[in-house]
């Protein structure tokens, strides 16, 4: 079961980047609860500066750019095989 | 055998931009012979009627302009590749005022940073101890200087206004910076910015290796030509009409040097509108081909890129409308002396 968090306070690729994260768990059939993080002081506390950011299991996987689906499909992968 | 051909794949992506910059470099050179082959004896138009210069020019200007854009945020991506956010953050924690608002300003050249990150930038740098003034020196160059700004420059009117530009962007980023800053105005800072706890993340730490860097470079090609591309081509259709049908010297009476209000007007008109650098200079070109004077359309041209309202808007969310004002107040003002300055100049 994964914990997916994006972060992001609405801005194009924010939004690109959940839509991504619900079709790459979809796809691969893994358990996963995506939620989004919208305000301010919450996605200052993960200690990025860039949106969006990617946070799975509470850790910070990445942030400030759209990864390509392939990516975003490895990392989530390589997240479900360490539990 | 799988390790063998992802190694050959690493190196051909290293290869590939290699082996295409003669190419393009001869192509480049070789552009205004082949426009002419394909618009006289190609096509067969009539030389010097408006219809076949403004054709003329489109079909010179978009391969150009397009070829060095290519090559520029190849490089520029390349570059950024060597900077972040958090690293100029931590460079510009704590500095002095001056010296810290020419590192910032010269730091929002090179930080790869978009728009829609600029709230969580702000909160980053407040947070890390990085003086208010020095933030905005950051926040005005950014957009300000941008590589398709320069290149555009570049290849429209030449490597001295490129540099021009380049260097008053720099000038206005850093005294206004430092001019907000020693007007102490953090109390109009929104309060819950100071309560700000930024997390602390783990920078990672690991070498990127040549390869990624060149794939930085080929993903901003394919990112920002992407996005730019049909901007260009219709600011250069709308210069194309300008440069073929508009009389000479049209824009001198109310772009020209001689119409004292002209600076103010330009900067005036050109904030409100949105538009980025790619759609915006093709167009200014054309204007100043036809009388405008320099300072006027680099006014223009700044109000534009370098104060747009959306991105003021998106700071309405950290700063009360007062230091929006005074941010916004402040550097159209040096916009217009530098338009004054150049009018004077040229």
């Amino acid at each position: 079961m994964l914990n997916i968090k994006v972060l992001g306070s609405g801005c194009a690729n924010c939004i690109n980047l959940e839509k991504l994260c619900h079709e790459v768990v979809s796809e691969n059939g893994i358990e996963a609860e995506i939620e989004k993080v919208t305000d301010y002081k919450d996605i200052m506390s993960y200690g990025i500066m860039t949106t969006p950011g990617l946070v799975v299991n509470g850790m910070v996987i990445h942030s400030g750019k759209l990864p390509t689906k392939s990516t975003l499909t490895h990392w989530l992968m390589s997240e479900l095989s360490k539990q | 055998m799988n390790s063998n051909v992802s190694l050959n794949k690493e190196k051909l992506k290293v290869l590939i931009p290699i082996l295409l910059f003669p190419v393009g470099i001869l192509l480049y050179l070789n552009l205004e012979k082949i426009t002419d082959l394909l618009i006289y004896s190609l096509i067969g138009l009539t030389p010097k009627t408006p219809l076949t210069s403004a054709i003329w020019f489109f079909v010179f200007e978009v391969p150009k302009v397009l070829l060095l854009l290519t090559v520029i945020v190849f490089v520029v991506g390349i570059i950024r590749s060597y900077f972040s956010p958090e690293r100029t953050r931590k460079i510009l924690g704590g500095k002095k005022l001056f010296a810290g608002n020419i590192l910032a300003s010269m730091l929002g050249i090179v930080t790869p940073f978009c728009s829609c990150s600029a709230i969580p930038l702000f909160l980053g740098f407040i947070e890390s101890g990085v003086p208010l003034g020095v933030t905005f020196s950051f926040l005005i160059a950014a957009p300000m200087i941008n590589e398709v700004a320069l290149v555009l420059l570049f290849g429209l009117f030449g490597w001295k206004t490129a540099l021009l530009y380049m260097s008053t962007g720099l000038l206005i980023a850093i005294i206004s910076g430092y001019v907000i800053g020693k007007l102490k105005l953090e109390r109009y800072v929104e309060s819950w910015v100071y309560e700000v706890k930024a997390g602390h993340l783990e920078s990672d730490k690991e070498k990127i290796s040549f390869t990624n860097r060149i794939n930085a470079g080929i993903d901003a090609v394919i990112e920002i030509v992407n996005k730019v591309w049909i901007y260009i081509v219709v600011g250069i259709a709308v210069g194309a009409g300008i440069h073929g049908y508009v009389p000479e010297n049209f824009m001198a009476s109310f772009m020209g040097k001689s119409a004292w209000w002209s600076v103010p007007a330009a900067v005036l008109l050109g904030v409100p509108m949105y538009s980025n650098a790619a759609g915006i200079i093709p167009i200014v070109q054309a204007l100043l081909e036809k009388g405008a004077s320099l300072g006027t359309v680099l006014a223009f041209m700044m109000g534009v890129i370098g104060l747009s309202l959306p991105e003021t808007i998106i700071l309405r969310k950290v700063l009360k409308l007062r230091l929006i004002f005074i941010f916004v107040g402040i550097v159209a003002v040096g916009i217009i002396i530098v338009g004054y300055l150049f009018n004077l100049i040229y």
